[in-house]
């Protein structure tokens, strides 16, 4: 769903001699020159290891967050609600899919990357996080964090590694149901009762700061280091990204008769943006610490569900192992 | 007892009939009947096609990128290959 301050630096840079040197010209020549990098071809060592761990932890992201939503799919106020929600979360499933595999083209293997997140060894987006206890919060989820998932994902889809930037093209393209469907519920319910007004108000209430956390910390702070714009992996920083969904944001929850819970939120008529209070990153840094209200919720959900898989993930490699032995005893 | 793991299977997708089969990505299946079943669940939820190629990655042969040049290199002098080389006045048509 998105990519949130994946981006930290690793390790010290290769060793290796004359050669090594030129390879890596070569490859920052080719992708200054907006050349795309596919799996096969020579890459810096910090390349890859800077992207396994971003389109992984990106990945997980996608599968942690199909559980706040998840747990309103059986409580969603009308059939056609039902559908459209078991469709969106079946999607984050296949987003989580489409990552896992452009990881694993850079060498890495699913199952290790698995493990990462199960052990609580990965990040995924701190977002998922927080709660779901209202349906109004299924509706802000899709408005707010898709949008800002969106925000932070299109640039991804000129990223300079070709299997992540395919992956993104198609994520993005069904993003966009994610984002209007959850816009939808928020319109039904400013349009509905004083209650369902309330419902509305305080589920932005809740998602408005964290979803502008997604976008990582602010540009002083971040640790994301020059490789990753030398490296087209990334091409805006934090601050624009977030700069931009607010200001495509704040019209939207203007148009839902909804408040921005932010006194200081003005628009800047000479700069043409909406200045917005400060961030607390001290609760990001807290939420991204293991601490925030569900992280232990989300691990254990996502442990219990590996674990309750188990016996037909093994079903299902005896059952392949059987078939083997009995086409070759038949061929025999 | 850890994970087996299963093999990479490689997907292309028909998107309709009267148009070839293209790469779409990939899935992890025991065999040949799952792979097909988690291709047509994962690449296709919107209707993108209406046939499925699964294929082991460990059955595909690639070109090596670092002889890229040398397999691929000769074709780009030999102008006279397309068309256009061809200088044709304009008062001969249906050429």
């Amino acid at each position: 769903m998105y990519a949130q301050a994946l981006d930290q630096p690793e390790g010290p840079r290769e060793g290796g001699g004359a050669d090594a040197a030129a390879l890596e010209a070569r490859f920052l020549a080719r992708v200054a020159g907006e050349q795309k990098v596919e799996p096969k071809d020579w890459m810096p060592e910090r390349y890859r290891r800077t992207l396994i761990r971003q389109i992984s932890q990106h990945a997980h992201s996608e599968i942690v967050g199909m559980l706040p939503e998840g747990n309103w799919i059986t409580r969603a106020p009308t059939l056609k609600r039902k559908a459209i929600l078991m469709a969106k979360v079946q999607d984050e499933g296949g987003h989580g899919a489409y990552l896992y595999a452009a990881a694993e083209t850079l060498g890495a293997a699913r199952e290790d990357l698995v493990e990462q997140l199960l052990s609580g060894a990965a990040k995924y987006s701190s977002i998922f996080n927080y709660p779901t206890p209202t349906w109004a919060d299924v509706g802000a989820i899709g408005w707010l964090v898709d949008g800002a998932a969106i925000m932070n994902q299109i640039p991804l889809c000129r990223c300079s590694y070709g299997p992540y930037a395919r992956a993104m093209v198609r994520i993005c393209k069904e993003e966009s149901f994610h984002q209007r469907q959850g816009f939808e519920i928020m319109l039904t319910l400013a349009r509905g009762s004083p209650e369902q007004r309330r419902m509305a108000q305080a589920a932005l209430d809740r998602w408005w700061w964290p979803s502008l956390m997604m976008f990582g910390p602010g540009d002083a702070d971040s640790k994301h280091t020059a490789d990753s714009v030398r490296w087209k992996i990334k091409r805006f920083t934090n601050d624009e990204l977030r700069q931009k969904f607010v200001d495509f944001t704040v019209p939207q929850a203007r148009y839902l008769g909804l408040t921005i819970p932010d006194p200081q939120l003005r628009w800047d008529e000479a700069a043409g943006h909406y200045r917005f209070g400060a961030i607390d990153w001290a609760e990001f840094n807290e939420v991204l610490r293991g601490n925030g209200p569900c992280n232990r919720e989300r691990l254990e959900a996502r442990r219990a569900a590996h674990e309750s898989g188990r016996w037909v993930r093994e079903a299902a490699a005896a059952y392949a192992r059987k078939q083997r032995a009995r086409a070759s005893a038949a061929a025999a | 007892m850890s994970d087996p793991r299963w093999p990479l299977w490689e997907v292309f997708i028909r998107p309709r009939a009267g148009l070839e089969h293209k790469h779409a990505g990939s899935v992890h299946a025991t065999d040949a009947r799952m792979a097909l079943e988690h291709a047509r669940d994962l690449y296709t939820r919107r209707g993108e096609g209406v046939s499925l190629w699964v294929v082991r990655s460990s059955d595909i042969v690639a070109s090596d990128p670092a002889e890229a040049d040398a397999l691929f290199e000769p074709a780009r002098d030999k102008v006279y290959r397309h068309p256009t080389f061809y200088d044709i006045p304009d008062e001969v048509k249906t050429l």
